[in-house]
C-alpha cells in the first residue's frame, strides 16, 4: 500500500525514501551475510567434521630450472591449511635444500626450492617433495639438459628456429598470391573453405593442448574454467571489435586471420621452447621441415580473403610478421620453462581468436554462395574444408612425436 | 647428503642418542623356589612422532617410544610383563622366544583390545639378542607403525661353565660387562604417505641421527651391538662398518661366533644378532656405519662412530 504515487524523478533522486529503501536493501543482505560468517568463526559447527585426518594437501611443480648450481623448482601449494616442504628426495636420497621465501606455505602461495643436485646431462632425474605429514609429491625431470638462459646466443638461435617454424611458412603461403588471384568464384570458395578447414584443425589443437597443460597447473587455477572462459572472452572480444563497422572483410578479415594464426603460432613456439627446456626435444631437421610444411597453408588462408584487392608490398610484409612472428616470441618465453598456467592461457586465447575468424569467413563464404551460388555445402566448400583440414592433420604427422 | 634441520628429542619424548644404552630392566622380586621373577610394564599408545625434521608420522607405540622399550633379562628368569592397551587398536607383544602357545601374543592368546590388559608369562630363554612385536592383524601395518622392540637375555655364567668369562662380559651388570660399550640399534624405517614403501629408514627411527651426533667411543674399551632388523616392505637389511671388521652372533644365542671377522652381515625382517668388535689398533677419528644398500643410506639410515682416546 502506497501513500501517494512516487513520480520516476522522485525515485532517482537520493535521499527520497524509495532510494533509502533500496540502500537498505543493499545494506540488509551485506549484514546478513557478515552475521553467518560472525557465526560459522565464533561456534566453529565445523568442528564435528574434524575427524583427526590430516590436513589435504597438493604441491603443483611450476618451473624446473637445471643450472650449474644444481636443480631449482617453483612450486605452487595447495592445502587445506599452510603447509611445510620438510624434506627433498632428488633420485631417492635426501638433500639438503634451500627454501625461497621459508617457513609454511599458504595455500595458493609459491616458493623456489634450490637443491645443490650434481644432476647428469641427458638422464633422468626425480625431485620428490615430503611434507610434514609425511605426504611425497614427486616431479619427473624425464631428461636433463641445463635451462636455457637468454643470453644472446640462445636468444638468436631460438630466433632461426622461430623464423623457420613460423615466419617462413606464412611468406611462403603468401607468396602463392598472384597465382592465386586468377582463380574463378569456385576457386575462391574453395580458398576460402581451405582456410575455414586449416583453422579449424588449429583450434583443436590449441584447445587439446590449452587443457592438457590446464591439467599440470595448480588445482587453485582450475585449468579446464580457465580455459574455457578465456577462449570465450578473446573471442567475444574480437567478435566485438571486428564488427564495430559491420562484419570485416577483405584486408581487415586477413589481418584478423593473421592475428588469430599468430597467437596459435605463438602457443606452438611456447610448446617447442618448453619441449627444449624440458629436455623431450632433440629437434632434428626432419622436424622443423615440417612444422614449415604443416604452416604453408597459413600463409594461404590469409591471403584468400584479398585476392580481389590492392594491397601494398608492405601490407604482406606487416601480415607475415602479425602471423609467423609470435613463433619467435613463444619460443623465447617457452624455453624459460614458464609455468603451464601461462602456456594454457595463451593458447586459450589464440582458439578464441581462431574462432572468430572460422566465424567470419564462413560468414564471408556465406554471402558469396547465398546469392548465386551452390551455398554453404556446395562442392567447392567441402572441398576446401576437406583439403585444408586433411592437409593439416596429415603434415602434423611430421611434427607429432 | 643428509636431511635438514634437527629432530625435537623432548617432544618426542625419546632421544635416540640416549635410546643406544637405554636399558628396561624391570623389577625383580623372589619366587617361592628361589628363583627370579622380573616384571616389566608396558603399554601402547597412539603418538604422533618426529622421524625425521619436520616430518610427523602417526605411530603406534609402546611405552610412547620408538623402538620400545630395550628390554633386558638374565636367562632362566621368570619374566612377567604386564600389557596395557591404551592405544585405538587392539595390539600384542609376540616375543622372539620359548613360551607356551597361551603366550604367544597372536590372535587368540594374548590379543588385547583397547582398553583392557594382558599378563605375559614364561621363562626367560633362550639367552640371545632377540625382539618383541605385535602380532595384531594387519600385520605388515602394526608393525610398521611402531610396534616393536629390542628383547635381550643375557646368559648365565652359572649355566656355561666352558665359557662362563664370554657369559659374564655379556650380563649385564657385572663388572665384565662393565669394560663394553654397548649399544642396541633396532633398524627401522616409516612410510610416510602408506604408498607400500619406505620414505624414511633409520637405526633408532630418527633419520641421519648418528651422522648429526655422531655415537662417542673410547677406542680403550670393546664395543658390542645388539642389532635388530624390523624393516618392513624391503626384504632384507645389512650393517657394514667402515674401516674394521667384527664378529658376529647371529640371534646372538652362542657364545662364539657364527662369522668370524665380517665388516658387512645381512639380516631378513625379525633377524638379529650381535657384533663385537674394537678400535683399540686404531687412530682416533669419525667412523661410519651403514647397510650397504646405497638407497636406505641416502634415505637416512647412515651414522658415525666418534672414535676417541679415551671418554671422560
Amino acid at each position: 500500500m502506497r501513500d501517494a504515487p512516487i513520480s520516476e524523478t522522485e525515485a532517482e533522486l537520493p535521499g527520497t525514501p524509495t532510494a533509502r529503501r533500496a540502500l537498505w536493501w543493499i545494506i540488509l543482505p551485506l549484514l546478513a551475510f557478515a552475521a553467518a560468517i560472525a557465526v560459522l568463526v565464533s561456534t566453529n559447527p565445523l568442528a564435528r567434521f574434524n575427524n583427526g585426518t590430516p590436513p589435504v594437501e597438493d604441491i603443483a611443480f611450476e618451473r624446473v630450472i637445471l643450472g650449474s648450481d644444481g636443480i631449482r623448482v617453483l612450486v605452487r601449494v595447495g592445502g587445506s591449511e599452510p603447509m611445510t616442504i620438510a624434506q627433498v628426495q632428488v633420485d631417492d636420497a635426501y638433500w639438503q635444500f634451500t627454501q625461497d621465501p621459508p617457513g609454511p606455505l599458504e595455500r595458493g602461495s609459491s616458493a623456489w626450492i634450490a637443491v645443490p643436485f650434481p644432476w647428469v646431462l641427458g638422464e633422468a632425474h626425480a625431485v620428490n617433495l615430503v611434507t610434514g605429514t609425511g605426504a611425497t609429491f614427486a616431479h619427473e625431470i624425464p631428461v636433463a639438459v641445463a635451462t636455457p638462459v637468454a643470453d644472446s646466443t640462445s636468444l638468436l638461435s631460438q630466433a632461426i628456429l622461430g623464423i623457420f617454424v613460423g615466419i617462413v611458412p606464412v611468406a611462403v603461403g603468401l607468396m602463392f598470391y598472384p597465382a592465386l588471384r586468377g582463380v574463378g568464384r569456385n576457386g575462391m570458395s574453395f580458398l576460402l573453405a581451405l582456410t575455414v578447414g586449416l583453422l579449424a584443425f588449429l583450434m583443436v589443437d590449441a584447445i587439446g593442448d590449452a587443457f592438457e597443460l590446464a591439467a599440470e597447473s595448480a588445482a587453485i587455477f582450475q585449468g579446464n574454467a580457465m580455459v574455457v572462459l578465456a577462449a570465450a572472452a578473446s573471442f567475444l572480444i574480437l567478435m566485438g571489435i571486428g564488427r564495430r563497422n559491420g562484419t570485416p572483410q577483405g584486408l581487415a578479415l586477413a589481418t584478423y586471420i593473421a592475428i588469430g594464426i599468430g597467437l596459435h603460432n605463438f602457443g606452438e613456439g611456447l610448446a617447442i621452447g618448453a619441449a627444449f627446456a624440458a629436455g623431450a626435444a632433440g629437434l632434428g631437421t626432419f622436424l622443423v621441415l615440417g612444422f614449415t610444411i604443416h604452416n604453408v597453408t597459413e600463409g594461404i588462408g590469409i591471403a584468400a580473403p584479398i585476392l580481389r584487392e590492392r594491397i601494398a608490398l608492405w601490407t604482406f610484409a606487416g601480415l607475415t610478421l602479425l602471423a609467423g612472428g609470435p613463433a619467435v616470441l613463444g619460443l623465447w618465453i617457452g624455453s624459460l620453462a614458464f609455468a603451464p598456467q601461462w602456456s594454457a592461457l595463451a593458447l586459450a586465447i589464440g582458439a578464441g581468436a581462431i574462432l572468430q575468424v572460422i566465424v567470419e569467413v564462413t560468414a564471408l563464404i556465406r554471402r558469396r554462395e547465398g546469392a548465386e551460388g551452390s551455398g554453404l555445402f556446395g562442392p567447392a566448400v567441402m572441398a576446401g574444408l576437406a583439403v585444408g583440414a586433411g592437409f593439416m592433420y596429415l603434415t602434423a604427422m611430421l611434427v607429432k612425436i | 647428503m643428509l636431511t635438514v634441520g634437527e629432530v625435537d628429542s623432548a617432544r618426542n619424548g625419546f632421544d635416540p642418542a640416549k635410546m643406544l644404552t637405554d636399558w628396561d630392566v624391570g623389577t625383580t622380586s623372589v619366587l617361592p623356589d628361589g628363583g627370579t621373577l622380573r616384571t616389566f610394564e608396558v603399554v601402547a599408545e597412539d603418538k604422533d612422532i618426529e622421524i625425521a625434521p619436520g616430518v610427523m608420522f602417526p605411530a603406534w607405540t609402546y611405552n610412547g617410544r620408538v623402538p620400545g622399550p630395550a628390554l633386558r633379562a638374565t636367562e632362566g628368569e621368570r619374566l612377567r610383563i604386564v600389557f596395557k592397551n591404551y592405544g585405538s587398536h587392539p595390539h600384542s607383544m609376540h616375543f622372539h622366544g620359548i613360551h607356551a602357545a597361551r603366550m604367544d601374543g597372536v590372535p587368540g592368546a594374548g590379543l588385547v583390545n583397547p582398553g583392557e590388559e594382558f599378563v605375559y608369562e614364561f621363562d626367560a630363554k633362550p639367552f640371545g639378542c632377540h625382539l618383541y612385536h605385535c602380532h595384531a592383524l594387519p600385520l605388515k601395518r602394526h608393525i610398521h607403525k611402531g610396534m616393536y622392540g629390542a628383547f635381550v637375555i643375557d646368559p648365565d655364567p652359572a649355566r656355561h661353565p666352558d665359557q662362563a668369562d664370554v657369559a659374564r662380559s655379556r650380563l649385564y651388570g657385572t663388572p665384565e660387562n662393565a669394560q663394553w660399550q654397548e649399544f642396541v640399534m633396532v633398524m627401522n624405517a616409516f612410510d610416510t604417505n602408506f604408498d607400500g614403501e619406505n620414505e624414511f629408514y633409520a637405526v633408532n627411527t630418527v633419520a641421519h641421527t648418528y651422522m648429526n651426533s655422531p655415537i662417542r667411543i673410547a677406542k680403550t674399551r670393546p664395543v658390542r651391538i645388539y642389532l635388530i632388523n624390523v624393516v618392513e616392505f624391503d626384504p632384507i637389511n645389512s650393517f657394514h662398518l667402515h674401516a674394521n671388521f667384527f664378529d658376529y652372533f647371529d640371534q646372538g644365542t652362542t657364545l662364539t661366533p657364527t662369522l668370524k671377522t665380517v665388516d658387512l652381515i645381512t639380516q631378513c625382517q625379525a633377524q638379529r644378532g650381535i657384533l663385537e668388535f674394537s678400535f683399540a689398533e686404531h687412530e682416533a677419528g669419525l667412523y661410519m656405519f651403514h647397510p650397504h644398500q646405497s638407497e636406505f643410506t641416502e634415505l637416512g639410515w647412515v651414522g658415525m662412530f666418534d672414535v676417541v682416546e679415551d671418554v671422560a
